[in-house]
């Protein structure tokens, strides 16, 4: 479409300028601030912080609630989505914009309503003592943070899911049926490979918000429940400590590195098989 | 009986999905200012939500910097996206992960790294600062949604279009552009709503005095949310759902029309 490599590649001197200061300085600035003191020298003990009992166990606290939510949000997004093609035919699109309308509602606020809803005196309980049933303790537990991550990162794990299953061929699941296959093997041969990558996508997009955020954790973990994402927040809003905060940033960064370098090799390693 | 099973099981999600929105909603009819209590049925707050001057501030910042950023990301990730068409399928991939850096890192560290940028360089943090952080988060979600229909797209009929003695500016106006109009309206309005729900990278890129809806509200939540904030946030969340829903029966109406033709 251009009449020269030159005229091409003027075309991409604003993205990679842009590139450059706004996604690759950035990147540096944080790795400085986490590798120096407040003197400017070179140190590693920020990085070696998080050996610390309190920091190390938020870090495994994040990433235990970010595991459970991942996975309950796909074992609740799979039925959902099988039902959700089979039932497009005749409603339409309509029932799948019905099931991911919530995320235009502001995260803060729902997340917000699920403490009314979970507090002592809190809906919730409100409900269960007209019925004379025992008061349940939700509020600033880990169970309320993962209830309220499941809430807010369920749709990012159906609209892949949803379009993945959407795109197979109706064919496919009628030929195994012809050749035998019981509907367990289907689903287990068939769908479940084929429905992989939008799996994928779903898991990437619900974990690595899941394992940082801190306004849901701040929200319906109360002050004692803190996730590594509260913990850097602190470091910048409270305890002012930027190199402490920004090395805790630079071991999240290696983590999400770590998770990417894996889901490519095993997307590639699933590209080969086929 | 397995139906009806789906069927239950739609609706346990759907409440699930519904609850917390159906509180809300409900709170923003509720006379009492506090949580939980109902007291009596109101409108006084979408009456007063007029009047709240931090409030329509919030809002305002927010549909401004949701449009502008939306815009110039539009703009640079179209500009990226027709150049990266005659590049190697390699160099493609590694542009489109670069861009994705901001997006794939966690929101926090996005947030951070950009305010220790800004910082760095002198700026003072503000609106110029939020907008900054809300194109780069913007520009791989748009360079998403635009590079697969551009990629499909025959050069053959704008290269016919230069034959024929257009220039390339009028070709590209008159044959690219509306090819690709879906795409490109898909990807701004993905990059409007990124960025009005944007909270984490506000957070750390905004200034004293600066708000969104988002932050506003999350600098509320300490004192006690104002019960304005309900009404506006059903105002908006049932304006999106009607269009939502007219566009989706739109869609259907069409389906059927193409059935019978």
């Amino acid at each position: 479409m251009f009449r020269s490599i030159g005229l091409r590649n003027l075309f991409l001197v604003p993205f990679c300028v842009w590139a450059g200061i706004f996604i690759f300085v950035p990147v540096v600035f944080i790795i400085y601030y986490g590798l120096t003191d407040t003197a400017g020298n070179f140190t590693w003990d920020n990085i070696s912080m998080i050996l610390r009992r309190e920091y190390y166990s938020s870090l495994r606290l994040s990433v235990l609630l970010a595991l459970v939510t991942t996975i309950v949000c796909l074992l609740l997004a799979y039925p959902l989505c099988l039902i959700l093609v089979e039932r497009a035919k005749s409603s339409g699109a309509i029932i799948i914009l019905l099931f991911v309308l919530p995320l235009w509602m502001n995260t803060l606020l729902s997340t917000m309503a699920w403490q009314t809803i979970f507090e002592h005196d809190g809906i919730l309980n409100q409900v269960l003592r007209i019925f004379s049933l025992p008061d349940l303790t939700l509020i600033n537990t880990p169970t309320a943070v993962v209830i309220g991550m499941i809430y807010n990162y369920l749709p990012y794990m159906v609209l892949p899911l949803y379009v993945t299953l959407s795109k197979i061929d109706k064919s496919i699941f009628e030929a195994a049926k012809d050749l035998g296959a019981s509907a367990w093997q289907t689903f287990w041969k068939v769908t479940l490979p084929l429905s992989l990558p939008g799996a994928i996508s779903g898991i990437t997009m619900v974990f690595i918000p899941a394992l940082t955020t801190f306004a849901i954790s701040a929200l319906l973990g109360g002050s004692k429940l803190l996730l590594i994402g509260n913990v850097i927040e602190q470091e910048f809003t409270v305890e002012y400590d930027w190199h402490l905060g920004s090395a805790l940033s630079s071991v999240l960064m290696i983590f999400i590195i770590v998770y990417m370098v894996l889901t490519f090799a095993f997307e590639q390693s699933h590209q080969e098989e086929d | 009986m397995i139906a009806r099973l789906k069927t239950i099981y739609l609706a346990i999600i759907f409440l699930f999905l519904y609850a917390p929105i159906g509180v809300l909603i409900a709170q923003s009819f509720n006379a009492s200012r506090y949580r939980g209590y109902w007291t009596g049925f109101t409108f006084q707050w979408y009456e007063s939500l007029f009047t709240k001057d931090r409030i329509l501030d919030a809002l305002y910042n927010t549909v401004s910097i949701g449009i502008i950023s939306a815009a110039i990301a539009t703009l640079l990730a179209l500009i990226t996206c027709l150049a990266l068409r005659e590049v190697g399928k390699k160099s493609r991939a590694m542009f489109m992960s670069v861009a994705n850096v901001p997006v794939l890192n966690a929101d926090i560290v996005t947030g951070i790294s950009l305010m220790l940028l800004f910082l760095g360089m002198g700026m003072r943090l503000g609106y110029g600062s939020i907008l900054l952080a809300h194109v780069v988060f913007n520009v791989p979600y748009v360079m998403l949604c635009i590079m697969p229909q551009l990629l499909e797209l025959d050069k053959s009929y704008y290269e016919a279009a230069l034959d024929l003695g257009a220039s390339p500016f009028r070709a590209f106006i008159r044959v690219v552009l509306p090819e690709i109009r879906s795409s490109i309206f898909a990807g701004f309005l993905l990059a409007f709503t990124m960025s009005a729900d944007d909270f984490i990278i506000t957070y750390f890129t905004r200034g004293a005095g600066v708000d969104t809806l988002p932050t506003e509200i999350y600098s509320e939540l300490k004192l006690g949310i104002h019960p304005e904030m309900y009404a506006l946030s059903t105002l908006v969340f049932l304006t999106i759902a009607i269009f939502v829903i007219l566009f989706a029966m739109n869609r259907k109406a069409q389906f059927k029309a193409e059935d019978l033709i």
